[in-house]
Order: C-alpha cells, then structure tokens, then sequence
C-alpha cells in the first residue's frame, strides 16, 4: 500500500515538474508547481515527516504559491510567446540533458556511503512534538540564526517598498 | 466489524448529515434574514418553505450548463471541483462526540482522529483560496477578477491572526489532535463554570476565541467582509461568470466553509461536546426538557393561529418536538445523543451569529478591512498569544 501511494505520487510529483517547465502560461505553470508541493507533503506523510507535510501545505502551497498567483493575476501576465528555437537545440537538447542527469544520479549514488533502503513507518521523530523538541535543544542556533534572516529580509522589503516622502 | 466496511458507513452517514445540513443551513439564513427584515421568507415550497432546498437543488441541476466564449476552459471547469473539494474535506478530521457503542461495535464519532488534526484543517482551508482566486482569473472578466483578486488578498491576510488565535488554546490543552482537544476541557471549576478553552485557566482564551470569530467571518466571505462578491460593485465577483451546478458548487463551497470554521471554534475554544454545566445539576436532563418546552410553546401558538395553516403546522412540529424529546429517554440513544446534542447546540449557535449578524451589519470598505487585520487583529492576537504561553510557563512551573 505505502509503495503503490509512493509510486503514484513520486510519478505526480515528476510530471507536475516537468509540466512545470512546458507550460507557456505562467498560472498553469505556478499550479503545476502546488501539484509538485502537494505530492511531495505526501511523500513526507509516508516517511513519518506528519508536522512537515502539513507546513509544507500549509507554507508552501497555501501560502507562497498563493502570493505567486496573486502576483500572476495582478499583472495580468499572458503567455510567452514560443521563443525561436535553434535546430541543433532541439537536436542535441534533450540527449544531453538525459546524460547530464544520468551522470548526477551516478554522482550521487557513487559518493554516498551505502546504506539500507528507507522503509516506510520506521522513522517516528516527525511529530510537532518531536520537531519543537529538536529545534529548541540541537537546533537552536540555526533556528535563531534564521528568525535574524527572516527579519533582514523583511526589513530590507520594506526598505525597497517604502517610497521615499520628500 | 470490518475496518473499511465500518469506515464507509461512517463516512456515508457524515457526508449525508453534512450536505443535508448544507440545504437547510441556507433555509434557515433565508428565513432568518426574512424575520430580521421583516419578511416572511421562503414559504410557498413545502410548509414552512421546508422543501425550498430541493426545490432549488432540482433548479440548479436542470439548467443549461453554459460555459462563456471567452474563459480560460480548464481552469474554468476545475475551479469550482477545488472550491467544493476543499471545503468538504475538513469534516473527515472533526469529533462530533464521544466513543459510542452501536449494535456491539465500538467507535468514535469521527472518521479519523489525525495527530496534527488542527494543521490538517488549517492547510485544506489554505488550499480553498485557489478555487476562489482561479475562478476569478479564469473568468476572463474584470469583476470576476477583482472578486478573485480581493479574495485572495483578505484569506491571506485573515490567515494570520486565524492562526495566532488558534495557537493560544493549543497551548492550553497541549495536543494538535481534535479529540484530545475537547477530552482536555472535560470538567467543571467549582461544579458549574466549564473547563472549557474561553475559561479555562491560566488565561482564558475568551480575546482569542473572539479574534478567531472575526478572522472566521473574513475567511469565509461573509458579511461584514463580503468584498470578493459584493454586490453593489462586482456583480457577483469571483462567480459572475458561473451558472447551474457550478454556481451551486461555489455556494456549497461557502456554506460548508461555514460549518467547518462553527466545528472548529466549537471544538477550540467552547469545548466540543462536552455539556454547559455537570451532570451533577442535570444537564443530562436538559435536551430532553429544551424539546419538550419547544413542543409546547408550538402546541399553545398552534391553539390560537395567527396565519391559516399554523392550525396544522404548529401541532406537526409540536409532535416532532416530542418525538426527539422521547429519544432521549431510550438508554441505548441516550449516550450517542446527548454529546450529539451539545455539539450540534454550540455549532448552530454560531451559525445563527453569522446569520444575525448579516442581517445587521454594513460591508467594510477594502483599505479599512485590510487595516483591521494588520493594525489591529495581528498584534491583539499576537499579544494574546505571547500572555498566554508566558502564563502557561509560569503555571507549569
């Protein structure tokens, strides 16, 4: 059960991403990319990840994807036109980029050490429990050092936004 | 019994409950606009314009599906499925009582009790504003994207203090999941004032749970934060462009946002199903006396008419008022009814609130709603919010 619903989401998650990278309108494309958000919750809901998935909805698909269709909508963005495409583009194009994943997935598997397979429902620490344990002891540090982040850029939003009164 | 044969029951029972209640939650705002307005209200379908729902159903189902020239096709069709998906997916978390005994199964009165139950609902909720702001842009129509445009625009921004406002009680009871959220209210302080969140110590969440009601009414888009279809200005916003079953669809949509934000307030902050006062007192006692009350007052209107038809009416309600106050009597019903009855109380109280206050209160104007949910709503719930953990900090020391 658990790999049939991986399958088909990881299958999803892939066509949504390459979907993403077709579409010539730019709604369809930021929609192919809630699609990606949301099979990859699934994805953390299968390995344990409970409080991960539902940020991630919550985050990514409910709120910055939203941003981004608002934004979208705002400007009324049409679609792109179909850019000129050199020959040897389309000739070599595709091949090239088969290889050059190929040659990362080998990378990959090559440089890390072996290890098991994952198996679903092994991994128990994904609670909101076991989560706000983890970032206020081990983590606390990149926690806070990111709050700081977060701040900087929203002040330098503002800076940027804020018209200047003379 | 069987897992997936019982969930399937369940699951059956809950979605013709949570639609027939769609129906006539529309009949009773109709109604109780009409009395506020002093009207009538629908009355010619049925007595009592009791069938109006289906009347209405039947209109919507049997008109021409049109689909304008000029819309963005796709987005058009799926708009209203994520609208109507999303809001009928939150009820599937929600405990409407205690674990009940039918037939020699035990089960709870829930479909599935998930241990981030809150987070589960918060981000369908999120995922709603798609249906409204696609609608909007795929319309191709400059009010259904405005409509569409200011939606977005207030959910993302109501959002906020929802959440700081749901996060105080959580603090509170100390779980993400729903049905120990409400198990945590049980009791009473001194026998009479409830557990529940809005008086529960060491900071009772009554500012947050009136902060929540407020986001709730914007979150939903009602009045008085209807600007994504008000009338006056947009035709009909996001779906001016939608007939039939797709119109129905979105209304369906925005009724059962409803039900699901009176669930959730219920189960946050007024203690789900868990009754007003101790059984000590008798609260066991109380649905069966509120119905025999209300079978009364009908029986004694329906003895001196003020229309022709309330001779015949008022008695029929009068019955059914007894009947239900009999069923309470029955000790196999009793135990699944009493938490039903408490819960279904507090929900139609506040769905009677949004009612009311529709009929009371003028639509804002956009800069001012916007100004009200970051000047003021963010730092009181935040405020709120930071009382509430430093006291619960204090009080677990």
């Amino acid at each position: 059960m658990d790999l049939i619903i991986f399958l088909i989401c990881s299958v999803i998650a892939v066509a949504c991403g390459i979907n993403l990278v077709l579409q010539k309108h730019p709604i369809s494309a930021a929609l192919s990319l809630v699609g990606v958000m949301g099979s990859l919750a699934v994805l953390y809901l299968l390995l344990g990840g409970a409080f991960i998935a539902a940020a991630q909805i919550i985050v990514y698909a409910g709120a910055v994807m939203v941003l981004f269709i608002f934004v979208i909508m705002l400007l009324n963005a049409g679609a792109e036109p179909a850019g000129r495409k050199r020959s040897y583009a389309r000739l070599f194009g595709p091949p090239l980029l088969a290889i050059f994943v190929l040659l990362i997935a080998y990378a990959i598997q090559a440089r890390l050490p072996r290890s098991e397979g994952v198996q679903f429902g092994r991994f128990t620490g994904g609670s909101p429990e076991g989560i706000g344990i983890k970032v206020f002891t081990d983590y606390l540090l990149p926690f806070e050092v990111v709050s700081v982040l977060i701040l900087i850029a929203i002040l330098g939003a503002i800076v940027l936004a804020h018209k200047e009164i003379r | 019994m069987n897992f997936f044969l019982l969930s399937i029951i369940k699951a059956a029972v809950v979605a013709f409950v949570l639609l027939t209640t769609l129906a006539y939650l529309q009949w009773a705002e109709r109604k109780l606009l009409a009395h506020i307005q002093l009207r009538v209200g629908p009355r010619r379908v049925g007595p009592h314009g009791l069938l109006q729902p289906l009347a209405d159903v039947i209109k919507l189902i049997t008109k021409e599906d049109m689909i304008p020239s000029h819309v963005n096709k796709f987005f058009y069709l799926l708009a209203p499925f994520i609208a109507v998906a999303f809001a009928l997916l939150p009820i599937s978390v929600i405990p409407f009582g205690t674990e009940v005994d039918v037939g020699g199964v035990r089960t709870w009165m829930q479909l599935t009790d998930l241990n981030i139950g809150v987070l589960f609902i918060l981000a369908v909720s999120s995922m709603g504003v798609y249906g409204v702001a696609l609608a909007g842009w795929s319309s191709n129509n400059k009010y259904s994207l405005l409509g569409g445009l200011r939606s977005s625009a207030q959910m993302i921004s109501y959002e906020l203090p929802m959440a700081l406002a749901i996060a105080s009680p959580l603090l509170l009871v100390n779980t993400l999941s729903l049905r120990a959220i409400v198990q945590n209210q049980a009791g009473w302080y001194f026998g009479i004032i409830p557990r529940w969140s809005i008086f529960q110590g060491p900071w009772p969440q009554i500012f947050a749970f009136i902060i929540f009601l407020i986001a709730a009414f914007a979150e939903t888009n009602r009045v008085p934060f209807d600007l994504p279809e008000a009338e006056n200005e947009l035709v009909a916003g996001f779906h001016t462009e939608y007939g039939s079953m797709k119109f129905a669809a979105f209304f369906m949509a925005e009724y059962a946002n409803m039900v699901t934000v009176a669930c959730l307030a219920t189960l946050l902050f007024l203690g789900g199903w868990q009754p007003l006062w101790s059984p000590e007192y008798g609260s066991n006692y109380f649905p069966a006396a509120a119905f025999t009350v209300t079978g009364l007052a009908a029986l004694y209107a329906g003895l001196k008419p003020a229309r022709r038809l309330d001779k015949y009416t008022l008695p029929a309600a009068a019955v059914v008022s007894f009947i239900l106050a009999g069923l309470f009597f029955a000790p196999a019903l009793n135990a699944i009814l009493l938490p039903l009855f408490w819960f279904a109380a507090k929900v139609g109280a506040i769905l009677f609130l949004y009612i009311w206050i529709r009929g009371t209160l003028p639509r804002f104007r956009y800069d001012q709603l916007m100004h009200f949910a970051w000047v003021f709503m963010f730092p009181v719930a935040m405020v709120n919010l930071l009382i509430t953990s430093l006291l619960v900090a204090i009080a677990s020391k």
